[in-house]
């Protein structure tokens, strides 16, 4: 250790802060002009991070499944009235379903009609929030070698919840649809008319850009629309519900509060990212 | 005791005075490290480092440098996917802020520190507000700044209660002979 006199120990520890304040200047202008190295060094150290994660992952699962327990035992009864009127209303809907299936059956062998190829997916467990205060964002652990690349489209069991923005080499980013950099160009299912969905941070996104003439009307069901080839057509995405202002928001079907494993898609699209994001997709490895 | 000279330290002892300067940084890493698994609750990570950055800096300013501030600043900004630098930015502004003030803090009642601290948390919420803003050349809405002044000043007396506790056991153990 170096000793030093106290008057000049002083003077530096004096001086510390207004250099280090300085150098907080330094790293702000390095951040804005090699964005891919702040990148870089996020990945590097949320790889570090994730099997630290992963393991915590398992006791707070346990607390929320718990706690959830305790939920239901306590909303019992008026859970199980509300399922039995559900289960009515699907059963009619089971066998308009099943009617309309084999109808489409028939319709499509009179086509000769050639079905689209199932998509290829991995499930993948969120291990981490990886969003601050202006930002709705998860992190996924996945194993080295995953062949998860930016752009693929991530869906919880319900619907859509965002998309692959960072790649590492044990941990993937997600941004999420709520996010505020989020826009995902959308199809009202009603009236066929497209829209923009864009993120607000707030539970809800928000619907605009729709064309004149065909506003989103409440309980509309929302999917995305293969606009930008960003996302493949169809994708479930939400319903439209009117906020209290009357702006038209989207109630999305996944449930982003709750996140415990996401699936992966891959479309093979190479579309628009977020401009936060700074590198194009990477392309697809032919097989 | 006056006109001997202090007896040479044991390793024991210099482990014991390293962990237990440390700890007040290690302590944030692993609590900002901890509050980014997901919970259901948004935005954690901010809100957890700023109540140890200001408790420590009025407390125990020895046991946080300004250098550990920057540490844990680059830390929350990494984790947090903030623009680098705004994180240490604001953290080392209200270090400074802090220490300045810390001999009127310091004698003051828990509550008092409390209303201090929701100050210092709305100031510093307007400044990575303000540089986010700057940085990302965009206006970003206020609400989610408000949300997390109010998340911080909740989280305050628990994580400081916890924190004096141990800041007790520490003034206790330097105490002992």
């Amino acid at each position: 250790m170096i000793r030093l006199s106290i008057p000049l120990r002083q003077a530096l520890s004096r001086l510390s802060l207004p250099v280090l304040i300085a150098l907080a200047f330094g790293t702000m202008l390095l951040g804005k002009a090699d964005a891919l190295l702040a990148e870089r060094a996020r990945m590097v150290l949320a790889d570090a991070l994730a099997p630290i994660w992963a393991t915590l992952q398992q006791p707070v699962a346990s607390v929320r499944g718990a706690v959830q327990e305790a939920e239901f035992l306590l909303n019992l009864r008026a859970e199980n009235a509300q399922l039995r009127e559900e289960n009515e209303r699907l059963r009619r809907w089971q066998a308009t379903a099943l009617a309309l299936e084999a109808e489409n059956v028939v319709l499509q062998r009179q086509l000769r009609f050639v079905p689209e190829a199932a998509p290829a997916f991995q499930t993948v467990r969120v291990v981490a929030d990886g969003g601050g205060i202006y930002a709705r964002a998860v992190l996924l652990g996945i194993r080295p070698n995953h062949g998860v690349r930016k752009g693929q489209i991530a869906l919880d069991e319900r619907g859509l919840v965002g998309r692959v923005t960072e790649v590492g080499l044990r941990s993937a980013r997600v941004l999420l649809a709520t996010d505020m950099n989020s826009r995902i160009p959308v199809v009202l299912e009603g009236s066929r008319a497209r829209a923009m969905m864009v993120g607000t941070n707030g539970a809800r996104p928000r619907l605009q850009h729709w064309p004149e003439g065909s506003a989103p009307e409440d309980g509309e069901r929302i999917v995305t629309s293969a606009e930008a080839g960003a996302f493949p057509a169809g994708l479930p995405v939400g319903i439209v519900r009117r906020s209290e202002g009357g702006a038209p928001e989207v109630e999305l079907f996944a449930r982003l509060d709750r996140l415990d494993v996401v699936r992966l898609f891959d479309y093979g699209l190479g579309g628009i990212l977020p401009p936060e994001a700074v590198a194009r997709p990477e392309p697809r490895p032919r097989r | 005791m006056r006109g001997r000279p202090v007896p040479a330290m044991g390793l024991l002892r210099q482990i014991d005075a390293v962990a237990r300067a440390a700890f007040p940084t290690g302590l944030t890493a692993l609590l900002m490290v901890l509050a980014a698994v997901p919970v259901g609750l948004p935005g954690l990570l901010p809100a957890v480092a700023l109540p140890c950055i200001v408790f420590w800096s009025v407390f125990r300013p020895a046991a946080l440098p300004p250098l550990a501030v920057f540490g844990l600043g680059l830390l929350g900004d990494l984790l947090s996917f903030a623009p680098v630098g705004s994180g240490v930015l604001t953290l080392l502004v209200v270090t400074g802020l802090v220490t300045r003030w810390r001999r009127f803090l310091v004698k003051q009642s828990f509550l008092a520190v409390w209303l201090a601290y929701c100050g210092v948390a709305l100031g510093a919420a307007a400044l990575e507000w303000l540089l986010q803003v700057v940085l990302g050349w965009r206006v970003l809405p206020v609400a989610p700044g408000l949300y997390q002044v109010m998340l911080s000043a909740g989280l305050y007396p628990g994580l400081a209660w916890i924190m004096s506790r141990i800041h007790e056991a520490m003034s206790r153990a330097e105490s002992a002979p």
